[in-house]
């Protein structure tokens, strides 16, 4: 290698995106290559930190699923389920029968919206070379009306039972504060039926793309549900070998900070970074998905395990289609229960509570006074736990494509991160490429 | 404006939020398509890799003013728009997180963070208005769609916006909705609270908690008055006022009032 007149040798490089775009908050991306070699690969989050953990301390035991939902716009109603597992563990709430599929329910609305928020609007423009889905409703219209009206069917289930798309506002310690009559909810089973065919479809037209490969050996943590597909309930379970009860979380997964983070990052008790979402449900519950989404799988050519996170894509797509049939499981089998909710007195002890947010594992911790006082709060969500295979794949993926020019390389390392759907604001932040060719 | 012939310019900002009130432009799937016909989206990371470079003629502004860098960047938001909206309770009152404002931020840091050295935060959490002049604003947590379209619509023609300033018990007597405060003895802001979400928690059996933020003139001491008078107690009467709109000047002063 010879040096430059400015001192850089060839093989020197570095990125830098200011702000990574198509991603739910702020943050950037920072790449550094020093003689042909990827040195550095960061993703800096510098979203405002909001305190929520130190905001919760001192407020009554009720408020937290109504706080928490203000952590994040795009899945409000994974921290609402999330903290109302968790208080009612602290309290010993016994649910009555049918909150539990109604709260299932509700999460199937959310994990249809945000996966086709993602799915069409936020990652199909990176695999066809749009900037935005504007640019892609421009040559694919009728793509993009048909994820529009997908994404309204997630938010319609939402809006019947929460009132409102985001920030909905039903769920309650001890059950929910207002039930649907069944005619509200049957009144969407039309559109159910449409959409399992029209999202089938979307996942063939997803499946076209070009995927570029990546597979690295990451341990993946996910619920695990004995009877269906985990989504608001489980033990805590990974390919490591993991199997716990969600309120011993902190023994095996640990946080720490960084200095370019307002995030916390998430490592295994090893110091290992492991892997939660879509990705991650798949590999360890693909079994339990439908028969129907599993024909889909294989016949778009997608094994029992996926490790390519541009495959995310199918996964999710994959996910919408078992949301669907759930959701009419459960509204065809709906009727309304004696009463929304249960009656919780506060008691003091510490509770937990772990749901599958659409962007992977969410766990809450509380701890209360005898009189339902929050002492304590701590609160673990999914992007924080993934900024450690985030920053693991930039590294291997741009160390394999040097060749690539700055602009393409660019492209691909933000894509690398929008393959995790990572929501900023959740793990606090947003997000900028800085690659360092030195 | 645009010149003749020209899409207005449209751009949408974030800062210390949780997405929510941009994602509400999102969540107009029926005329999401019409709207980026009608403008162009020259700024709006969270939708477009392509970032163009102002004037704008519209910029929305979602989110609170809590770092040094938000507030030197809020400062040429401003000198690049030509009409500058705020959207969301934390645009327009600061958010939840302004309730970390009567904390003691050493303390919170420590309770969240390990390394509380490592972070650059200002001492509060304030709304846009505190540091730069406004346009319009919308209210809510968050806010209403509905709100949104007529906001822009009423923006590109150059008319004023149809925005109430009454308060949601006016939307609840439109919908029907009995009483929850008088019926159920619910502790229900909707009294001082400015409408526009549709009066959607008393129509599902709960009490409103405030997130449009006060509503013009509000009486907040009769209300916490009648609340007491329920047997609601001081403590949760301050929690009531200090909820995701519990910066707002009406609801913070009168939490104050019941801090025991």
């Amino acid at each position: 290698m010879t040096d430059d007149p400015d001192g850089r040798r060839a093989g020197d490089r570095r990125i830098d995106v200011p702000i990574l775009a198509r991603v739910e908050g702020e943050g950037a991306l920072h790449l550094v290559v020093e003689g042909g070699r990827v040195i550095d690969a960061r993703l800096r989050i510098f979203e405002p930190p909001r305190f929520f953990e130190g905001i919760l301390r001192g407020r009554g035991f009720t408020e937290p699923v109504d706080i928490t939902a203000r952590i994040c716009g795009i899945c409000p109603i994974a921290y609402q389920l999330g903290a109302a597992q968790a208080l009612e563990q602290v309290c010993g709430t016994t649910l009555d029968a049918g909150i539990d599929r109604l709260r299932r329910l509700v999460l199937c609305g959310e994990w249809i919206e945000s996966h086709l928020l993602h799915i069409a609007l936020l990652h199909a423009p990176d695999f066809l070379g749009y900037a935005s889905v504007v640019d892609l409703a421009a040559d694919h219209p009728e793509v993009v009306e048909t994820a529009l009206r997908l994404k309204k069917l997630g938010n319609d289930l939402v809006r019947v039972l929460g009132g409102r798309p985001i920030h909905p506002v039903s769920v309650r310690v001890g059950g929910f504060h207002h039930l649907p009559a069944r005619s509200e909810l049957t009144g969407l089973l039309p559109e159910l039926t449409w959409g399992l065919d029209a999202m089938a479809d979307l996942v063939r037209w997803c499946a076209s793309f070009e995927f570029p490969a990546l597979e690295e050996p990451y341990e993946e943590v996910a619920l695990h549900h004995p009877d269906e597909y985990a989504m608001q309930d489980g033990r805590i379970v990974s390919s490591g070998g993991v199997d716990l009860a969600v309120d011993r979380f902190a023994e095996q997964f640990v946080e720490f900070q960084v200095p370019h983070s307002t995030s916390l990052h998430s490592r295994n008790v090893d110091g290992r970074p492991y892997r939660v979402g879509p990705l991650a449900r798949y590999n360890l519950n693909g079994g339990q998905l439908s028969p129907r989404v599993r024909a889909l799988a294989a016949e778009i050519g997608l094994g029992p395990v996926c490790a390519n996170p541009f495959k995310s894509i199918l996964v999710r797509g994959l996910e919408v289609v078992h949301a669907l049939e759930e959701a009419m499981t459960i509204v065809e089998a709906y009727r309304r229960p004696a009463r929304p909710f249960v009656e919780v007195a506060p008691e003091a002890g510490v509770g937990q509570g772990a749901v599958e947010a659409p962007r992977g594992l969410l766990h809450h911790r509380y701890e209360l006074s005898a009189d339902g006082t929050v002492l304590g709060a701590r609160i673990v969500p999914p992007t924080s736990q993934n900024q450690g295979v985030m920053e693991a794949d930039l590294r291997a993926f741009a160390q394999r494509h040097l060749d690539l020019d700055d602009a393409d390389l660019e492209l691909r390392c933000e894509q690398v991160v929008r393959n995790y759907d990572p929501c900023i604001s959740c793990s606090t932040h947003f997000l900028r490429l800085t690659v360092d060719r030195r | 404006m645009a010149g003749a012939g020209a899409r207005p310019r449209l751009a949408v900002w974030k800062f210390a939020s949780c997405d929510g009130c941009q994602m509400s432009i999102l969540d107009c799937e029926d005329e999401l398509l019409a709207l980026t016909a009608a403008v162009e989206v020259a700024f709006f990371p969270e939708a477009s890799r392509a970032m163009a470079p102002g004037p704008y003629d519209l910029s929305l502004v979602e989110g609170s003013i809590s770092t040094p860098a938000d507030l030197e960047r809020i400062r040429r938001v401003r000198e690049e728009s030509a009409v500058l909206v705020t959207i969301g309770a934390c645009a327009t009152s600061g958010g939840i997180q302004a309730l970390r404002n009567a904390t003691d931020l050493g303390e919170l840091s420590a309770a969240v963070y390990p390394e509380p050295s490592y972070l650059d935060t200002l001492a509060t959490s304030t709304p846009v208005a505190d540091h730069v002049r406004v346009d319009a604003e919308l209210r809510g947590c968050p806010i209403d769609p509905r709100q949104l379209l007529e906001l822009v619509t009423a923006t590109l023609v150059g008319r004023k916006p149809q925005l109430p300033r009454h308060s949601v018990c006016v939307e609840c007597k439109l919908r029907g909705t009995p009483c929850v405060l008088v019926g159920d003895a619910l502790p229900c802001l909707g009294p001082v609270t400015q409408a526009g979400c549709g009066a959607i928690c008393p129509a599902f059996h709960r009490a409103c908690y405030g997130c449009f933020g006060s509503m013009e003139t509000p009486n907040t001491s009769a209300l916490a008055a009648e609340l007491a008078r329920l047997g609601v107690s001081e403590r949760e009467i301050g929690w009531a006022f200090r909820g995701v709109a519990g910066a707002d000047p009406a609801f913070a002063g009168e939490a104050g009032r019941h801090d025991g």
